[in-house]
């Protein structure tokens, strides 16, 4: 506490402390109460409570029987698992790398090119069509999409029959092999208009002379984009690239209505696990044990790629003085 | 030289409208078809023009669901939860930021923690204890946990924002005989008011949208939100291709308003988080 009244400045440090003695300054807590109540209720307790359920046998009647670490060891033999897990992989390319690759060309070429020859409207118009998906409830993308993906007569299979690729004709989300590409092509779709507005808002930040500058030296469209735009959004791409990753490794509500982990598991990932575990198998302690296990990975990818942010941004500023 | 460059812009411009298309042809698609009848849609398939406005098909739906009362629960819950988060984060960022409590940076920290942790990790114990509590299946549980969870985002973003609130103003009003309330609702308040705009924008929608826990929570078809009930009527695989459409198309419907309505809010408002 000390510290931060010398770094406000000594003089108004002093004032502060003459006008509000101790006692005063603490009453701020106050103000904090009502928030900390409410998390102790929502989010400490059950949080807790579950980690606690997680070293139990529990069918969620009755009282729980202690298990120790019964249901972790037999998660590392649980096939099942490791395959949620996977496709967890699978999941982050579709919504974080994916979005994020096209996100950063789209954006340039939007923020650079059609802004700056066609005028900033139409560039905002289209950025609009791309971000609109973002905006519509899961549940409905859900919808939308396992019609246009039906095997019968759905628009994607008619479209195929109509340009004369009848051949191409799939089951897009009942065929085992293809069923969790189906699935990570509609999460390009619903993700692309994050990265893009985020690095659309970043790009405003970089000196237009830099591209002039580049342009008059004869450089290309690419070279620019690799040379300017890349090292000067990076803060935005760190940010986007963690944010895709944690709700990659969360998304539930787009397997829910599109697949329900099937067919045959081949699109199950944890979030759809540990919920099919608590509430269809009732198997509320190993349940929990999958979601702990979820919560650690997010949390340590959250530290590290806050680390490499701060790391970065520490180097950049090392650059420059 | 200038001739050919003006040229080759084209392209590109044309690449990318087709991109832009792309996004939107799914909703083109269900519009089109949601005004189908069956007989049609079944001689004609689902890529064909309609042949007139259809509106039975959607009728039918809003009466079978009860969508009115759908979307009633959606409202009741999101606008609840959007006012009551913003208050929230309000009160916990006046402490951290502006009230310097000890030990702010930990607070700070722990809400942070508290707005990463998946909803799977606090599902099950939520649900138990509502049910314990007698609020399993109301929908005042939704607003309840969905007030918390937002705040957590909420308070993070306000902290940011009001750290750098000018303490001259907070200073000559306490000199003025203000007491902490009033420094808080007639000037820290009002003068954050396009921040707290955007977080109840983005609050009213997340929640709007928010799938796992109304899941659980909300079973009785009275208090089911419009996603819950869209969600489960899918995971049925009880609807035709006619019910499938009047479905997406009411439920794309609310978030277009929306998304028209703010977009602007919501296009700055991303900027501004993702780059805190």
């Amino acid at each position: 506490m000390t510290v931060t009244v010398e770094r406000g400045g000594r003089v108004t440090g002093k004032q502060d402390r003459s006008f509000h003695p101790r006692r005063a300054r603490d009453s701020y807590a106050l103000f904090l109460l009502p928030g900390a109540l409410a998390f102790l209720a929502v989010v400490i307790v059950p949080f807790l409570m579950n980690t606690g359920v997680s070293l139990t046998d529990w069918q969620g009647v009755g009282s729980p029987e202690w298990a120790g670490l019964a249901n972790y060891r037999e998660l590392l033999d649980d096939a099942e698992f490791w395959e949620s897990f996977r496709h967890s992989l699978f999941m982050i390319v579709a919504m974080a790398a994916l979005p994020t690759a096209v996100g950063l060309v789209l954006a340039a070429a939007l923020f650079d090119y059609v802004g700056k020859h066609f005028g900033s409207r139409t560039a905002a118009v289209l950025r609009a069509c791309f971000y609109l998906p973002q905006v519509l409830p899961i549940a409905v993308a859900g919808i939308v999409w396992s019609w246009i993906l039906a095997p019968d007569d759905g628009s994607l299979n008619e479209l195929l029959q109509a340009v004369g690729l009848g051949s191409w004709r799939q089951d897009w989300l009942g065929d085992p092999d293809l069923a969790l590409y189906s699935v990570m092509g509609v999460m390009v779709w619903v993700q692309l208009g994050f990265p893009l507005v985020v690095f659309m808002a970043g790009l405003q930040r970089v000196d237009p002379q830099l591209y002039e500058a580049a342009e008059l030296d004869g450089a290309g469209w690419w070279r620019r984009f690799a040379h300017i735009t890349l090292p000067q959004i990076r803060p935005e791409i760190h940010v986007v690239l963690t944010w895709c990753t944690i709700a990659a490794l969360k998304v539930f509500g787009a397997v829910y209505v599109l697949t329900k982990g099937g067919p045959g598991g081949a699109t199950n990932v944890p979030s759809y696990f540990s919920f099919a575990t608590f509430f269809e198998k009732t198997q509320v302690g190993y349940g929990a044990a999958i979601s702990t296990v979820l919560t650690v990975i997010i949390l340590v990818l959250s530290l590290v790629g806050l680390r490499l942010q701060t790391r970065a941004q520490d180097a950049e500023e090392g650059l420059r003085t | 030289m200038k001739a050919v460059r003006a040229l080759r812009r084209y392209p590109v411009l044309l690449a990318l409208c087709l991109a832009a298309l792309f996004m939107i042809v799914p909703f083109l698609i269900v519009a089109l078809n949601a005004v189908k009848s069956p007989a049609e849609y079944a001689r004609n398939g689902p890529l064909s023009l309609p042949d007139g406005l259809y509106l039975d098909g959607l009728k039918d739906f809003w009466e079978r669901v009860d969508y009115s009362r759908k979307l009633l629960n959606s409202v009741l819950i999101s606008g609840s939860v959007a006012v009551a988060a913003v208050v929230l984060s309000v009160l916990n960022a006046y402490a951290i930021a502006i009230g310097r409590i000890r030990g702010r940076t930990w607070v700070l920290a722990f809400f942070v923690l508290a707005n990463l942790l998946p909803q799977e990790a606090l599902v099950y114990p939520v649900y138990y204890l509502s049910k314990q509590a007698g609020l399993y299946d109301t929908r005042l549980s939704v607003i309840i946990v969905f007030t918390v969870i937002q705040a957590a985002f909420g308070t993070y973003l306000l902290s940011a924002v009001l750290s750098r609130f000018p303490r001259e103003i907070i200073e000559a009003a306490r000199i003025d005989g203000a007491d902490k309330w009033q420094v808080l609702w007639r000037i820290v308040v009002p003068v954050s008011r396009p921040t707290l705009g955007v977080l109840l924008v983005f609050f009213f929608v997340w929640t709007w949208n928010e799938f796992l826990l109304p899941l659980v929570m909300l079973i009785s078809n009275d208090n089911q939100t419009v996603s819950v009930a869209l969600g489960v009527l899918q995971g049925q695989r009880l609807m035709d291709a006619t019910m499938t459409n009047a479905a997406a198309l009411l439920g794309v419907l609310p978030a277009l308003v929306f998304f028209l309505v703010f977009q602007r809010t919501l296009t700055r408002g991303i900027a501004v988080g993702a780059v805190k």
